[in-house]
């Protein structure tokens, strides 16, 4: 059984009186442990396809199967259930709550999920330990650098044990050292069974991935392995 | 379980929130405090009222029974022919009464007609002639300006004393002192031996202020051979009112050899038509007093629905980041709620720590402090305040699309 199956999605977007079709008729399976890069230029539907996937938004046409449950049709709150449970985001702007310290963001999933206090702050503090932050659990947002924030995204989205990572432009935001490290980060989550879609118009990170979707104009334009897969630490160098 | 996390949730975010922006939610709230500043003296002042008339109508006999053939509330012709037609209460029956009955602390009979009254060329037409004893001031809890009222003996003597009621004295003396001089009553000469103090249209017909109060030996001599007695008992425990009213009764039954089965041929009334009729008035001063302090709360409350308007719209990105790792509606719209309702009620506890004091200082005006219910009225009305000024945009928080919502800057 495949963790992701979309058949025949479509999603197009009203602006006035213009109908604009971002997906068009796309079909995509992805398999348990896979490490997926999503790619195309601005404006080809990768986002549109990225916020599909991490049940953000639902399609016009076509049906959704994530793990096994039709999510195509499921309401507001139904997709926030899914979400928490099957999906772990890691964003561009890291999208952190400025306010609170790491260890609370990452405590965060846990508690829309109904997790008992001393649950979500052990296994908080085990995520943190994962990206190797244990001794930056006390800071707040705007006393780590980006790697570190990144890092504490990554803790969060990991925190609930989802079905997916789903990375949108992880690396957009860093400076190409700290690019590295956090997609290295990101292979070891890989090796360790994790699965993971980075969306990316940047080649260098998508080499990291084991297969490569690309699209253009709504439309999936190739979907091919990886042959000459780059390690992390090769890349670097 | 979801929902108690949540609320912790929500909580931690309210005060962080408030903690954050303090001079932007102090000052939002600064109508909720007005609000309830007023909305607390009001009902501290409505609470005084009502306080100090029950004061004052315990003065006047709330706790005083009134015998009489005619009952205060007829309500039909059939019913006065059958009055009418009731046999008189007699002063032998009144002395009896005040024989028998045990929990009076003072017992007057009273009768009463129209006469007009002069003094030297001044005259008053037709003022009201009131014939009891030296216990009417105790049933009636009336009070003497000048001189004194009548003694025991002056009462059963009949001597030509009288009291004038205030309105009686002022028409007839202009300079002089009323105390000491003769006035007409129809045929006969009675001395002024005191005046009563002013009463107040308050009291309507139980007013004594046109009244010229005689002897009751005096009345039946001068006016009236047999008239039909009215008894004014005054009991001793208001709080048994009605023990002392059955006693009463069963007085009157056996005097008035009433057989057993039969209807009661007398009425014993109470005062408890003032105290509907006042509730009537209290309610309304209350309705209309709380509803113009509550227009201020209201104010108050658009206050807080604007500023929670900004809060969601500044907060738009957070809603859109707790939305995509799984906060539902429900949890959004309580985390909002709970923030408004917590502006609103600081604002409530600010607002008693400014009304209590005030209360204090105007103590006598107000008629009494600050009392726990008004407290616990003043909280719940400020967190109902917040709940509901708050809800529209929480709600809106809540519908927020986390896609839109993430991709605001």
């Amino acid at each position: 059984m495949n963790l992701i199956r979309l058949e025949n999605i479509s999603r197009r977007y009203q602006m006035g009186a213009e109908t604009i079709h971002a997906l068009r008729d796309v079909s995509l399976t992805i398999d348990r442990s896979e490490y997926v890069a999503i790619m195309g230029p601005s404006g080809s539907g990768k986002s549109t396809l990225m916020n599909l996937l991490g049940c953000l938004d639902t399609p016009t046409s076509g049906r959704y199967e994530l793990n096994g449950v039709n999510v195509s049709e499921m309401d507001d709150n139904q997709l926030a259930e899914i979400r928490n449970r099957e999906i772990g985001f890691v964003f561009q702007t890291f999208n952190l709550l400025p306010r609170s310290n790491a260890l609370h963001n990452v405590e965060l999933p846990l508690i829309y999920a109904g997790v008992a206090a001393e649950v979500r702050r052990k296994a908080a503090l085990e995520a943190l330990s994962q990206v190797g932050l244990a001794d930056r659990i006390h800071h707040k947002p705007n006393e780590l650098s980006g790697g570190q924030r990144q890092r504490v995204a990554i803790a969060r989205a990991l925190v609930t044990s989802p079905s997916i990572i789903l990375a949108d432009e992880p690396t957009g935001n860093l400076d190409s050292n700290t690019g590295t490290e956090i997609m290295a980060l990101f292979e070891e989550l890989s090796n360790h069974g994790n699965t993971i879609i980075v969306v990316t118009h940047e080649e260098h990170v998508a080499r990291h991935a084991e297969r490569v979707v690309r699209i253009l104009d709504g439309l999936i334009a190739s979907d091919e392995q990886v042959a000459g897969r780059v390690a992390a630490e090769e890349y670097s160098k | 379980m979801n929902f108690i996390w949540e609320t912790f949730e929500g909580m931690r975010i309210a005060l962080a929130a408030i903690w954050a922006n303090k001079l932007r939610s102090g000052l939002a709230t600064l109508g909720i405090v007005i609000g309830i500043v007023t909305v607390t003296l009001m009902g501290t002042a409505i609470q005084g009222l009502n306080r100090s008339f029950l004061e004052a109508v315990s003065t006047i006999g709330a706790d005083v029974l009134y015998v009489q053939r005619f009952s205060w509330f007829i309500n039909s012709w059939e019913e006065w022919l059958k009055a009418e037609k009731r046999q008189r209460i007699t002063l032998a029956q009144v002395r009896a009464v005040e024989k028998q009955m045990r929990q009076a602390r003072a017992i007057a009979p009273f009768v009463e007609t129209r006469r007009p009254v002069n003094y030297k060329n001044r005259r008053s037409d037709s003022v009201t002639v009131i014939g009891t004893t030296d216990q009417f001031q105790f049933t009636k809890g009336i009070s003497v300006a000048l001189g004194r009222y009548m003694t025991a003996p002056e009462a059963d003597g009949g001597r030509p004393v009288c009291v004038l009621g205030s309105t009686v004295a002022t028409n007839l003396f202009l300079i002089e002192s009323p105390v000491g001089n003769k006035i007409r009553l129809g045929s006969q000469t009675f001395e002024v031996i005191g005046v009563l103090e002013k009463q107040g249209d308050f009291f309507g017909e139980f007013s004594s202020d046109n009244a010229v109060i005689i002897p009751l030996q005096q009345f039946i001599t001068s006016f009236w051979h047999s008239p039909d007695f009215q008894i004014q008992v005054k009991v001793i425990d208001i709080a048994r009112l009605d023990e002392a009213k059955e006693e009463l009764r069963g007085i009157l039954r056996r005097i008035r050899r009433l057989a057993p089965g039969t209807e009661d041929d007398f009425s014993i009334d109470q005062q408890e038509m003032f105290l509907s009729m006042f509730g009537r008035v209290s309610r309304t001063i209350a309705s209309v007093g709380l509803f113009i302090t509550g227009l201020s709360l209201f104010v108050g409350g658009i206050g807080i629905m604007n500023i929670m308007f900004v809060s969601v719209a500044e907060r738009t990105r957070e809603i859109g980041i707790r939305k995509a790792i799984g906060a539902k509606r429900r949890a959004i719209l309580t985390q909002f709620l709970i923030e408004s309702a917590s502006i609103c009620v600081l604002g409530g506890l600010l607002a008693l720590a400014i009304a209590y004091p005030v209360t204090l200082l105007l103590k006598k005006q107000l008629g009494g402090a600050m009392s726990p219910t008004v407290v616990t009225i003043a909280l719940l009305v400020s967190a109902f305040t917040g709940i509901l000024s708050g809800f529209f945009p929480a709600w809106r928080a809540a519908r927020l699309n986390p896609v839109d919502a993430l991709r605001n800057e």
